[in-house]
């Protein structure tokens, strides 16, 4: 929060409307140097990401996914055993106590709720969602961004960031609309 | 590029060919842009209006629905002794319509999951739907088992929760791994949809008018804005997820089928079982997406996004995991008369043939074996009627297959005065009917309240995703004018 109150302005917007033009636009803007802006899409467009720098390694829900399915894989094996064998040993006909072919069945399922959940629940937690309030709801027009509209935010955060120059850059790769977004 | 509007000439002149220049049908209509997408498929619950016809089946839904939920009060209260299970026939229809609701709710995930990872693109648009329906037949699927213990205010038990009694499950019992990968995949089902409908929620929200229908999407979308970095992160999820899912659906009916493969019944007792039973799953699972969305499809004038490409995928899906059910009723009376050597097993398939059941066991070859060799004819894969009726007579197939498979391998013991019979009470009836009552309330209420189709996932199939003038991508006017 103290970034916002630090930029009261968030950035600059512009709009385009084909994801080709988004895309131009995205080039020319990290070849200028701008490295703190973020595009809005109504769908993924995996080059868009590449070019803003969001690399596949910046993505931690594979590793958080990896970590969940592990806690699953112990804990469901350990649970089964525990409960077969410690807490309530059942003497069927002199068949051990721990037999582990027995509770792969448990410990998969668990691996796969465990990984699952954490999955989900990573991805949603490192996107900050939920997140009801956002400066770039303030566009004017921002709504098509989950229509047919394709959005380029070069944030007041980057070094480089001057309002001026943003705004030209923009107006040179065809953008519709370039509107500053307020903080 | 005046394409990228929505060109309303363009899309009320007469529909131009639904088929490529290799006579393929095409996945989605031609003219379409994100616009458009974006618009008839978010009209369908925001501008339509609630058709007529919608509160008739809703009120036909609901009355059978209120039938379930009188048995199932009558049940809480006398116990299950109300429906006609018995000794020997200790699962009856209750365990039957638990494994035919589950199985059903495979093709939902075989779509949205295993046909991700194939990268099948035709899944995209019959992928929420069938989603959907695997969520409601798991709920509906649930419903049976719990209420088969008879006491199912202490349904808490079946899971290892500590307790002053010091028991815990035996995790040695398939019927605890059922409780496992049942409820791990009702779990993962309802992650995995939601997940898949955040994107579309905020395009609800942005398109809703009203300021009420705009918070309540807004409060499901969490704030979606399309970010770069989220949607790389969200594509990643979905990948994994679908990753997850789709051991998870083999093993959740390899489950269910250990429950009686580990048992020493005749008839259960085989390692066949457990591929036999998923197969059959996809198998009942696509019938009833092809049951639930041909109707849709025309009710709600979604023709542009359904076309007959779909349909006939899932018919040729259908028709192949038909052939595997077939081969495994082949094998099942191989294994009992031949292999096995066990007098028990072969009286058993005998039985299964000729004995009491036999009408059962023959209208399910019929309707499973039979009914499906029709789909080799492309003429009758691109026949929505024809196709209507097959989906039903292999749902009805598939019932009958679990009900042979349960009734008939309990109904007689090993010894001959332990033998029985079973005939279903009115409570059982009403709460198989009350199931399906359930089920289409549950799916009408769905298509009212959220977008049947995903959305930006239909977008990204149009050429215009693409990057015009990409050397290797037909432009947009290409495109539509093959």
């Amino acid at each position: 929060m103290n970034e916002v109150k630090k930029y009261p302005i968030y950035g600059v917007m512009a709009e385009f409307e084909t994801s080709s033009d988004l895309i131009t636009a995205t080039h020319q803007a990290f070849d200028k140097g701008y490295r703190v802006m973020d595009a809005y899409t109504p769908f993924p467009i995996e080059e868009v990401s590449e070019t803003i720098g969001f690399h596949r390694h910046h993505n931690k829900v594979p590793l958080i996914t990896l970590i969940g399915g592990l806690c699953g894989l112990v804990g469901g094996y350990t649970l089964a055993t525990f409960a077969a064998s410690i807490w309530f040993p059942l003497n069927i006909a002199g068949r051990p106590f721990v037999a582990w072919p027995m509770f792969i069945p448990v410990t998969f399922e668990c691996t796969i709720l465990l990984a699952g959940l954490s999955c989900a629940i990573g991805m949603l937690v490192m996107n900050g969602l939920p997140q009801p309030y956002h400066p770039v709801f303030n566009v004017p027009g921002f709504n098509l961004a989950t229509n047919n509209r394709f959005f380029l935010c070069i944030e007041a955060r980057d070094p480089m960031y001057d309002e001026d120059a943003v705004m030209g850059l923009f107006r040179s790769v065809n953008a519709r609309e370039v509107t500053r977004v307020d903080g | 590029m005046s394409n990228y509007e929505t060109d309303a000439a363009v899309l009320d002149a007469p529909s131009p060919p639904m088929v490529n220049r290799f006579g393929e049908w095409l996945i989605i209509a031609p003219g379409h842009t994100f616009d458009s997408i974006t618009e008839k498929i978010s009209n369908v619950v925001l501008q339509m209006g609630t058709p007529r016809w919608w509160f008739g089946a809703l009120l036909i839904g609901m009355a059978f629905a209120v039938g379930l939920f009188f048995a199932l009060t009558v049940l809480v209260f006398k116990g299950i002794g109300i429906w006609g299970n018995n000794e020997p026939v200790g699962w009856a229809w209750d365990i039957t319509n638990f494994v035919w609701w589950i199985g059903i709710g495979h093709a939902g995930t075989l779509i949205s999951a295993i046909l991700l990872l194939l990268k099948q693109e035709w899944r995209t648009t019959i992928s929420r739907f069938s989603e959907t329906m695997t969520i409601f037949a798991v709920m509906c699927a649930g419903l049976f088992p719990i209420f088969h213990t008879g006491r199912p205010w202490v349904a808490y038990w079946l899971f290892p929760l500590p307790n002053t009694m010091g028991v815990w499950p035996q995790f040695k019992s398939p019927l605890v791994w059922d409780v496992f990968a049942v409820s791990t995949y009702f779990t993962l089902s309802v992650v995995f949809w939601y997940i898949g409908l955040i994107p579309d929620l905020s395009t609800m929200r942005d398109r809703a008018k009203s300021s009420v229908v705009k918070k309540i999407y807004g409060t499901f979308a969490m704030g979606w804005r399309g970010s770069t970095r989220h949607w790389s992160r969200y594509e990643t999820t979905c990948l994994l997820l679908a990753g997850l899912c789709t051991p998870l659906v083999v093993s959740v009916h390899s489950v269910v089928s250990m429950d009686f493969a580990v048992g020493i019944v005749p008839g259960w007792h085989t390692t066949i079982f457990p591929p036999y039973f998923v197969a059959g799953a996809v198998y009942s699972g696509f019938a009833m997406v092809l049951t639930l969305v041909l109707p849709a499809r025309k009710l709600f004038h979604l023709e542009d996004f359904i076309t007959m490409r779909h349909i006939e995928s899932m018919a040729k899906v259908m028709l192949a995991t038909g052939l595997i059910v077939g081969y495994a009723y082949v094998f099942e009376p191989f294994f009992g008369l031949v292999y096995s050597g066990n007098r028990y097993e072969k009286f058993l398939i005998l039985n299964r043939a000729f004995g009491p059941y036999a009408p059962f066991y023959w209208t399910l070859i019929l309707c499973n074996v039979i009914t499906p060799q029709f789909l080799w004819w492309r003429k009758i894969r691109n026949n929505i009627v024809l196709l209507f009726i097959i989906s039903i007579v292999v749902n009805i197939g598939m019932w009958l297959e679990r009900f042979v498979i349960i009734a008939v391998s309990l109904h007689r013991d090993f010894l001959s005065s332990s033998w029985g019979a079973f005939r279903p009470t009115i409570f059982d009836i009403l709460t198989f009917a009350g199931t399906l009552g359930l089920f289409l309330t549950l799916m009408l209420l769905f298509v009212r309240a959220v977008p049947t189709i995903p959305m930006f996932e239909l977008k990204t199939s149009l050429p215009q995703a693409h990057r015009v003038g990409h050397p290797e991508e037909g432009t947009f006017e290409e495109e539509v004018a093959s």
